[in-house]
């Protein structure tokens, strides 16, 4: 395989919520849920960003708007090009499940949503719970709702569903209609994460997260997303993992390291 | 095969258990990723390139791979030296095998700097980066193209440093042999070649642009190994002109990805093999798989140890 960008042509722009974007690509990209792809914007810079959608003739990533990437990300129209290279790293596990609950905060509902779908096309029972700021931040909800998926509201705000953390919603899912769950999935940021696994443990199931971290090559040789003290890397060894790998992550839910390879403090998802 | 064939060898009076190292700028960012591909069979470690200010490195794509080799313009990017010094001792702690720092700096003051700060990590080896291609216009032309910069930079780190030194050095040169000359007569403990050749530039024909934000990168892997032999084959034909072959350790770097590529640095020169690219086509074990089949080779052809085929190409 050749680690090149391959040149790609905005087919469509959805506006998903307030600051997100979903651009939506023809063409196969092979991908399974969990993995991602690193995209360039020439004469911009390049970064990784999980697979939202696929089905057999197109795909899509979603874009929140955050940083200087994002943003000339996001003023892109249908017709621009720009490169993709991937799809890379680990994927959820999406076989011999049948009740499954997803867990996803923020950005961090974009994989969920492709793994969501494939869950549905497999027969699998899918609890959904997405947290967000805030009613403008949701995304997907309608799209999941067609797929057969029973969708958890939580904002921080009230401004829709339950008021306070998906957490919350998730201890009383596994406690009541979601008791046969065997597998839970997270994504977002790694506070939420941690008491995703506290939760997972009590309750004795299985759960699958997936990291993020500065990537620079996205295939395991630049070293960039190693996470202490295991030394593995995001990009390859993950960035879906176990719950037993990532509570043996001592950064998890503390530091991460920037593109110059120092540690800083861990202020949330989306990069 | 035999079992018991020895495959450790001897760098600068350090031992490794056997002959593969991982090159710099290769998973070195941090002390735990080092020590995970010690865990994976590397005899030795290498850090990624510091220097003394933090330095974010090149804007994406900075690494990108064609059907023979890699090319990257990293820009190198590093935490700076206070960062790294904490790096280096969790390696140290933690690796089990020996770790070399590698260091760059912007002016031949700076190399005495840089390699005063990082001793006081105590790693075991230090590798001087004279050859980083990637930073040109920033840094003017490597030093490592000119034999008396070369010696000058090799100079300053050995007054600043109890630690054995290397010097690394770059294949885009004139003649290999008069630099390795240079930093052998300024003091050099051994030598690493190569560095990445070229600069090499791949284009995307759909965008006509450059895909490396830097435009042009470093190449490596198969595509730069006959270079890569034949710099160490020189460098030690220049060593034996100075009778310093037994005491000056080469480490041939570039290209080496199967046991055989080991065995043609050994013949040609090299004491120990560099690993980068190969961890990309062959997986983070590519230091188990390599020395196992040195080792199967030294089996096959009755060869007794890494020492008894160093240099044997030579007439
Ligand atoms: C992504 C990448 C980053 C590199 N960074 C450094 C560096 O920081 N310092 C250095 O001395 N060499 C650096 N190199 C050069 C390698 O250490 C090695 O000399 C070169 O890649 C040839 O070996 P290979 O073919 O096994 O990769 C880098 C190489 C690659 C591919
Ligand atoms: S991004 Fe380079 S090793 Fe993971």
């Amino acid at each position: 395989m050749t680690e090149q960008p391959k040149i790609h042509s905005i087919k469509r722009v959805i506006d998903e919520a307030k600051d997100a974007r979903t651009f939506v690509f023809y063409g196969q990209l092979d991908s399974s849920p969990g993995q991602f792809v690193n995209v360039w914007i020439p004469g911009v810079d390049e970064k990784p960003y999980s697979i939202s959608y696929q089905d057999d003739e197109k795909f899509a990533i979603t874009c929140f708007a955050v940083g200087n990437f994002s943003k000339s990300f996001n003023g892109m129209k249908e017709g621009d090009k720009i490169g993709i290279r991937g799809p890379y790293g680990t994927r959820f596990t999406t076989s011999g499940i049948r009740n499954a609950v997803l867990v996803g905060g923020g950005c961090g509902t974009a994989p969920l949503a492709f793994l969501a779908n494939e869950l549905r096309k497999r027969k699998v029972n899918v609890d959904f719970i997405m947290g967000a700021r805030s009613n403008e931040f949701l995304m997907y909800h309608e799209r999941m709702v067609s797929a057969g998926v029973n969708v958890h509201i939580a904002t921080d705000d009230g401004s829709a569903g339950f008021k306070g953390f998906s957490t919350e919603l998730l201890d009383r899912l596994l406690a009541g209609k979601a008791k046969d769950a065997d597998m839970i999935y997270a994504c977002g940021p790694e506070i939420m994460m941690k008491k995703v696994i506290d939760i997972a443990d009590r309750h004795g199931r299985r759960c699958e997260l997936s990291l993020e971290r500065y990537m620079k090559c996205g295939f395991g040789i630049c070293g960039q997303c190693c996470v202490d003290n295991l030394g593995i890397r995001v990009c390859k060894e993950g960035p879906v993992m176990g719950k037993e790998i990532v509570k043996h992550i001592f950064e998890f839910n503390k530091y991460k390291r920037d593109s110059s390879g120092k540690k800083v403090p861990f202020y949330g998802s989306c990069n | 095969m035999d079992n018991y064939t020895d495959i450790s060898t001897e760098l600068c009076g350090m031992k490794l258990l056997n002959p593969t190292v991982l090159a710099s700028g290769i998973l070195g960012v941090s002390g735990s990723s080092l020590a995970n591909v010690a865990r994976n069979g590397a005899g030795a470690v290498t850090t990624k390139s510091i220097g003394i200010e933090q330095r974010k490195g090149h804007p994406g794509p900075v690494i990108i791979t064609y059907d023979q080799g890699m090319v990257n313009a990293v820009g190198l990017s590093t935490s700076g030296i206070k960062e790294s010094l904490a790096e280096i001792e969790y390696a140290k702690k933690h690796a089990g095998v020996p770790i070399i720092a590698s260091v760059f700096a912007s002016t031949v003051k700076e190399f005495g700097i840089v390699a005063k700060e990082i001793s006081r990590s105590n790693p075991d080896l230090i590798e001087v980066n004279i050859s980083c291609p990637n930073v040109e216009a920033e840094f003017g032309r490597p030093f490592g193209t000119d034999p008396k910069i070369s010696a000058d930079v090799t100079k300053i780190v050995k007054k600043n440093t109890r630690i054995p030194v290397i010097v690394k050095l770059s294949p885009n040169v004139g003649s290999i042999a008069q630099i390795a000359k240079a930093v052998v007569k300024a003091g050099a403990d051994g030598i690493t070649a190569i560095n990445t050749a070229g600069p090499g530039m791949v284009i995307s024909i759909e965008t006509a642009r450059p895909i490396l934000s830097n435009k042009a990168g470093g190449v490596s892997g198969p595509a730069i190994k006959p270079i890569a032999v034949r710099c160490v084959y020189d460098i030690y034909a220049a060593l034996k002109e100075m009778k310093k072959e037994d005491k000056i350790p080469i480490i041939g770097t570039g290209g080496v990805t199967y046991g055989n590529d080991a065995v043609e640095m050994f013949m040609a020169g090299a004491s120990a093999v560099g690993i980068g690219t190969g961890v990309y086509i062959r997986g983070i074990d590519v230091f188990r798989k390599v020395s196992y089949e040195v080792k199967e080779f030294m089996g096959k052809e009755n060869y007794g140890s890494i020492a008894s085929m160093r240099g044997i190409a030579h007439d």
